[in-house]
């Protein structure tokens, strides 16, 4: 693979002919993508189509095995020696939270600044605060995650991303693992986000989300991209069979 | 453990359990012969002189040491308190366990004579051997956890080959072999020096398996939501992973530590002065063997059952941190 660097100004994510497999399982194929600043963009799809193997591949969770991943202008590879820098600018959010249990919500959002780029304690604190203030939750700085519900839990974790003021974030199902009433704290601060101009790519199940903030919408099926277009055509006027069936099933509710 | 919340019938209350109880004590007391015992002692008005009594005797002290015994289980079964049942079984075997010694007539004033040398050079030596070679045991397992994780052939069969070998060798060779086998090659060795390289390397190598198990134990979304921040391998190592490992740490390393302080009764045979070997070289002179073999038993049991308090106090330390 060839280290080249662009430096274009359009797309921030550009993918090339990205294919990825586990063992002899072909989990992504072929995929072509590009993801200008500031774009807003849900991928939607049945279980299994690989959406998550997908956004994992953006910060390198997950290796590729042909094709190319340009993150910001650095290429994605095996033997890349600044995958912490790439990865301190992307930031992601799991669909299981993944905070930090034996440290305070604090703590969990200041080690990214204080560890990664060596701001000094106090400037943490303060950014900190700041992040937690945004998500709504600045009165819980003290708790440990066990503490919190679970719709608290996956704002720390937006707000421990966004401390280390990351160019791109990617939510990987970030509301499938919580409770029905606290899906919508968490969709109401990535609707925030978006409108504050953040970069984002979002895998998600949550169809009104989409429809309201997506900026294109992506749909997969058994690894490769059906489908992508604005939201009011995906949703009014879908191309395919498979994303006509998807749609069907999901909005019936 | 989870109890039930049912209980079932409290088994000393069945007259079929304690008959049986009752039939096999008193088979095992037969066939031991009791009648010389305290037990046939105390009968000697009734029955005559215990070593003329014959079988009638041993009949008749077999069933009274049954009768007594299984009274005596009856009683404990009746406390209500479960503190107070463990309190009372315990003093039982523990009066039971000194009686026994007892019996050896060991030479108190032998023992008083030298139970304060044994405790200031024998304990103090085994502690201090033990707890150095715990932390370095501890270093080492770190790193060979590590290795045996990693994708570096050179680094996995070093702390493979490492702990196929310091498992597979009794630590008794092993402190020969380190005592002996360093003057060899131009490096003499002191007694102690060699005694604590060989406890680290013998328990670093069982410990290297017990840190590997803590850090595997850790979600792996741990190591994930620490590698998208951007953080390097062995910061997650050191501010993520370690920390949450360690309470399911502790307890085997503690486990280890007991075992550690007793084993380190064989560095004795390369001459430290620890407890063991004081134990056998003070009664040597004037032949109570017994009375300093019995002494050292009972510190290192002492010395354990501290431990073992100091242990379930961590436990429960870090118990609670968990359920903050």
């Amino acid at each position: 693979m060839s280290e080249t660097k662009h430096h274009t100004k359009g797309p921030i994510i550009s993918i090339r002919q990205m294919n990825k497999y586990y063992g002899d399982f072909h989990a992504l194929t072929d995929i072509n993508l590009e993801i200008s600043i500031g774009e807003r963009m849900v991928i939607c799809g049945p279980s299994g189509s690989g959406k998550s193997t997908l956004i994992r591949c953006l910060n390198r969770l997950e290796a590729h095995q042909s094709g190319s991943v340009n993150i910001n202008g650095v290429e994605l590879h095996q033997r890349m020696k600044d995958i912490d820098k790439v990865r301190s600018e992307v930031g992601m959010v799991f669909q299981h939270f993944n905070l930090f249990p034996h440290m305070t919500v604090l703590e969990n959002c200041t080690a990214g600044p204080m560890w990664v780029n060596k701001v000094p304690p106090e400037d943490a604190h303060n950014i900190a605060m700041k992040y937690l203030e945004r998500v709504n939750i600045p009165e819980q700085a003290d708790k440990y995650p066990a503490q919190l519900s679970g719709g608290q839990q996956q704002r720390v974790a937006i707000a421990r991303s966004l401390c280390m003021h990351p160019k791109v974030m990617l939510f990987d199902e970030p509301t499938s693992a919580l409770d029905p009433e606290m899906v919508s704290e968490v969709l109401d601060t990535m609707t925030d986000l978006a409108q504050s101009g953040m970069t984002m790519i979002v895998v998600t199940h949550e169809m009104g989300f989409a429809k309201k903030v997506a900026d294109r919408v992506v749909f997969m099926d058994e690894g490769r991209i059906v489908e992508s277009n604005e939201p009011i055509a995906f949703f009014e006027n879908p191309q395919s069979d498979r994303t006509k069936k998807f749609l069907s099933q999901v909005l019936v509710h | 453990m989870i109890q039930d919340t049912v209980t079932e019938d409290i088994i000393m209350r069945k007259p079929k359990f304690i008959a049986f109880l009752f039939t096999t004590i008193f088979i095992c007391f037969f066939i031991f012969d009791p009648s010389q015992s305290i037990v046939g002692h105390l009968l000697e008005p009734a029955l005559g002189d215990p070593e003329k009594s014959g079988f009638y005797g041993r009949c008749v002290t077999a069933s009274m040491s049954a009768v007594l015994l299984v009274l005596n289980l009856l009683a404990i079964s009746w406390i209500p308190n479960f503190r107070l049942q463990v309190i009372t079984v315990w003093l039982q075997l523990l009066i039971l366990f000194l009686s026994f010694f007892y019996s050896f007539d060991l030479s108190f004033e032998f023992i008083r004579s030298k139970i304060w040398f044994m405790v200031t050079q024998g304990i103090f030596t085994t502690l201090y051997v033990s707890a150095i070679s715990i932390v370095i045991a501890s270093f080492i397992a770190i790193i060979g956890a590590v290795a045996k994780m990693s994708s570096n052939g050179f680094a996995y069969a070093i702390a493979s080959f490492y702990t196929s070998f310091f498992r597979g060798l009794p630590l008794l060779m092993q402190v020969y072999l380190i005592y002996l086998g360093f003057p060899q090659i131009g490096y003499v060795i002191d007694a102690v020096p060699a005694g604590i390289i060989a406890l680290s390397l013998c328990y670093g190598a069982y410990m290297t398996e017990i840190f590997r198990a803590g850090i595997m134990s850790i979600d792996h979304g741990q190591w994930e939501g620490s590698r998208a921040l951007g953080f390097k391998f062995g910061l997650i190592m050191r501010k993520i992973i370690l920390p949450q490992s360690i309470p399911l740490i502790i307890p085997p390393t503690g486990n280890q530590f007991i075992a550690m302080l007793k084993d380190s009764s064989l560095v004795s045979v390369i001459g430290v002065w620890e407890l063991m070997f004081l134990a056998r070289t003070l009664g040597n002179k004037t032949f109570n063997h017994m009375e300093m073999l019995i002494t050292a038993a009972m510190l290192y049991w002492m010395m354990t059952m501290v431990l073992e308090l100091i242990q379930s106090r961590i436990e429960r330390k870090y118990k609670k941190q968990q359920s903050r």
